[in-house]
């Protein structure tokens, strides 16, 4: 019961920290059919951002300054790199943001440095809120909640409840007709661009130093927004974040659950020894291929389900 | 050949049936090619010590058997329209059966000539693009991307999981000189195995080169353009997919059989994602709408690999600079660039572009050191500094805290661009002209 409450509320801030991250490639996704590789650059930019501007003015001022940088960045990168590219076709946008985020990364590289940086959750949020059976609760986890929710919330409103939410809505699934009605959906499209890069980069600020800010947290994090994207299902905020909650919960609750395919054998009777073909395989615990779960589903899901779990379309 | 397009007609009315003409003639870049891929070498022997320089020689390895796994890369991107992010998990296979076979061969449980080993990676490549292929290609397209890229994350975890197959994170090691051989070589010497890599080179881009040719290659290339015409023709492009992503990676198994031989050990990293970004950014650089466009931006790429990063850190920001440049600006790659000439050239008027294209050139220069040097203060800066390395041209130490070195390569990147930006003009009104007087000169033709 512990372990589960503590694992729960875990995987409840990775998941919620997953949509905060996916939720804007969801919507550049579904939108523009951009399969984009530099997004997770653009959560480590958030990250790295954060840790520059933290150390002049503190983290607060830091938290609104570089998601609106990084806003600024995608803004950029939309209206002189991709719409260029546009006209090549999806693949050719799929390989200009693939070569953006190796030199995303190359560049971070060289301003910061190979290895990690000191990016730390700010002091005023240090201690530890509430304890769950002897094991602490972090105020900075509960304050990470808070944001994604109130993300969560306001993303919902802004789609649902104002003038342009409902344009991009409409855009994302009718965009010619979006165009024919006389609305500007390129400048549409940077919006969305710009706006999902800002959720990146906050969803780095907040991110970062819950983890770990280093040069490789972009290709870390990226396989696991694209699988979480392409479960979710293209043009469902909703699809998404289920999605992200869930691969949340699995990867955490896969590290506390220490089982194998062995084990389940032998309540049916049957016993693995080192000499049974493929003993490597069925012995091996859940937390050591947690990490391998996600891909699994990745796999599975495009293989027979290739819409998502509440897609409208196919990917 | 012509048997072969006379059954599909359609589909080879736009390539357009080639009059018999002497072979040696019509072949003979091929030559040509393989001329200067026997002679490489001995440009780089050292005659007072009788020696072959061993890092050109694995460099020049490194090139002929990279071609063989971006040619592979290409059968499924260029020709067959399926983009992979996991193409490395074929070669990296390949490369560990072969490594295991190795073992076998010098425990004696095995008898294979070594010139024959890379066909165990192939095989083995083959088998597993059995399977992989198998589920990949159900998809196409984007979705296809994803499977691939979910594959190619899953073997390389995979790889350092299971000790027993992958040897965990040491990898598996080997040794070449097993004492059996066709040919009674030793392949003790770098130069053996570099000739043994030259023939294997040759073997695998004429097969793959007369694969394009067969109806399974032309079928593959409609079902990239139009997979519903393909479809209404009466193939099924599943399995055009499908024999395709085998065929490929028989070929990527084959580099990677190659790549254990050359090394004497195949670790996780031949598995892992930088691997197949390495074939993609090859393929494109040198252009993936012909044939031989990933040969040369294999033989780009690995200069730059092996060649630039002595000398720097940022090779791979330079490789995604020229990479991001190709997709914006010239999405048919080298081969693409030098095919736009053609119709110049067939006027005989190329001669008028030598002074635009030196005028560019010029300020291209300029802009392109500027770059260079800021991206080198940069990484001096950080990377440099951490690993105790000082920026030096020409024995002039420079000191990268000062501002006036930062200043200068930046005025040259500013300066050159606009400069570039003016001369660019001029040679696009140029260039413009040109191919006009060429459409007109092939209308009245």
């Amino acid at each position: 019961m512990e372990v589960f409450l503590v694992s729960l509320l875990n995987g409840l801030v990775y998941g919620m920290l997953l949509f905060m991250l996916s939720s804007g490639l969801t919507l550049i996704f579904s939108m523009m059919g951009v399969l984009n590789f530099a997004h997770a650059s653009a959560y480590m930019l958030g990250a790295y951002f954060a840790f520059t501007i933290s150390l002049y003015v503190g983290f607060w001022p830091a938290l609104i300054l570089a998601p609106l940088l990084c806003g600024l960045v995608g803004a950029v990168i939309e209206m002189y790199g991709l719409r260029r590219v546009h006209k090549n076709g999806h693949i050719a946008e799929l390989l200009f943001t693939f070569g953006l985020a190796l030199i995303i990364e190359k560049c971070v590289q060289m301003t910061w440095g190979l290895v990690a940086v000191p990016y730390r959750v700010p002091a005023g949020l240090d201690f530890p809120l509430f304890s769950v059976y002897g094991t602490n609760f972090h105020a900075y986890r509960a304050f990470m909640l808070l944001i994604s929710a109130l993300m969560f919330v306001s993303i919902w409103l802004a789609l649902t409840r104002t003038r342009v939410g409902l344009i991009i809505q409409a855009s994302l699934t009718h965009p010619e007709m979006v165009g024919a009605l006389g609305h500007n959906v390129p400048r549409v499209f940077t919006l969305v661009f710009a706006g999902g890069t800002a959720l990146a980069g906050l969803a780095g600020v907040i991110g970062g130093n819950y983890q770990v800010t280093e040069p490789s947290m972009a290709f870390a994090m990226g396989p696991i927004v694209f699988v979480v994207v392409v479960f979710g299902g293209l043009g469902s905020l909703t699809g998404c974040f289920i999605a992200s909650l869930l691969m949340g919960l699995i990867q955490t609750f896969a590290i506390v659950l220490d089982y194998s395919l062995a084990d389940l054998l032998k309540q049916l009777g049957i016993t693995i020894t080192s000499s049974t073909p493929f003993a490597e395989v069925l012995t091996v615990p859940i937390p050591r291929i947690g990490a391998l779960l996600p891909y699994i589903l990745l796999v599975l899901i495009l293989l027979f389900k290739p819409r998502g779990l509440m897609g409208t379309r196919d990917t | 050949m012509s048997a072969d397009a006379d059954s599909l007609p359609r589909v080879t009315a736009a390539t357009g049936v080639v009059a018999p003409r002497p072979f040696l003639r019509e072949h003979w870049p091929w030559f040509a090619a393989i001329v200067i891929a026997i002679v490489m070498p001995w440009f780089f022997f050292n005659w007072s010590t009788g020696r072959h320089s061993g890092f050109v020689l694995t460099m020049l390895s490194e090139i002929g058997l990279m071609t063989i796994f971006a040619l592979s890369f290409n059968m499924q991107m260029g020709h067959t329209g399926l983009l992979s992010f996991g193409h490395a998990i074929l070669f990296g296979l390949g490369g560990y059966c072969t490594a295991h076979a190795l073992n076998a061969i010098k425990d004696g449980g095995l008898w294979l000539p070594t010139e024959l080993v890379p066909l165990v990676g192939g095989l083995g490549g083959l088998a597993f693009g059995i399977l992989f292929g198998y589920l990949a290609t159900k998809q196409r397209a984007t979705a296809f991307a994803m499977i691939t890229m979910g594959m190619g994350e899953l073997v390389a975890a995979a790889a350092l999981m299971f000790v027993g197959f992958f040897g965990g994170e040491g990898g598996v090691s080997t040794n070449r000189v097993t004492g059996v051989s066709l040919l009674g070589a030793s392949y003790s010497s770098s130069w053996q195995v570099y000739y043994l890599i030259v023939v294997w080179v040759v073997i695998c881009v004429v097969l793959m080169r007369l694969q394009t040719m067969t109806p399974l290659g032309r079928m593959a290339n409609a079902s990239r353009d139009n997979f519903e015409r393909a479809q209404f023709v009466g193939y099924d492009p599943r399995m055009v997919r499908f024999y395709q992503f085998v065929l490929s990676g028989f070929f990527a198994g084959i580099a990677g059989g190659l790549y254990a031989i050359l090394y004497e050990i195949v670790t996780f990293d031949t598995v892992a994602a930088p691997k197949s970004a390495t074939a993609l950014l090859a393929t494109y650089i040198g252009g993936a709408g012909g044939f031989f466009g990933p040969i040369l931006g294999t033989i780009l790429v690995v200069l730059l690999q092996s060649g630039v990063s002595l000398l720097s850190n940022a090779w791979l920001l330079y490789v995604g600079v020229l990479f991001i440049i190709m997709v914006m600006f010239a999405p048919g790659g080298i081969v693409g660039l030098i095919a736009a000439h053609a119709p110049i050239a067939r006027i005989g008027r190329l001669r008028e572009l030598v002074v635009p294209y030196i005028r560019v050139l010029i300020p291209g220069l300029v802009a392109v050191l500027g770059f260079v040097a800021l991206v080198e203060l940069a990484s001096f800066t950080t990377i440099g500094a951490s690993q105790g390395k000082k920026l030096a041209i020409g024995g002039l130490a420079i000191d990268t805290a000062t501002a006036v070195p930062w200043v200068v390569a930046a005025a040259a990147l500013v300066l050159g661009g606009f400069w570039l930006r003016r001369e660019a003009a001029v040679f696009r009104r140029r260039w413009d002209a040109l191919i006009d007087a060429a459409k007109a000169q092939g209308a009245a033709a």
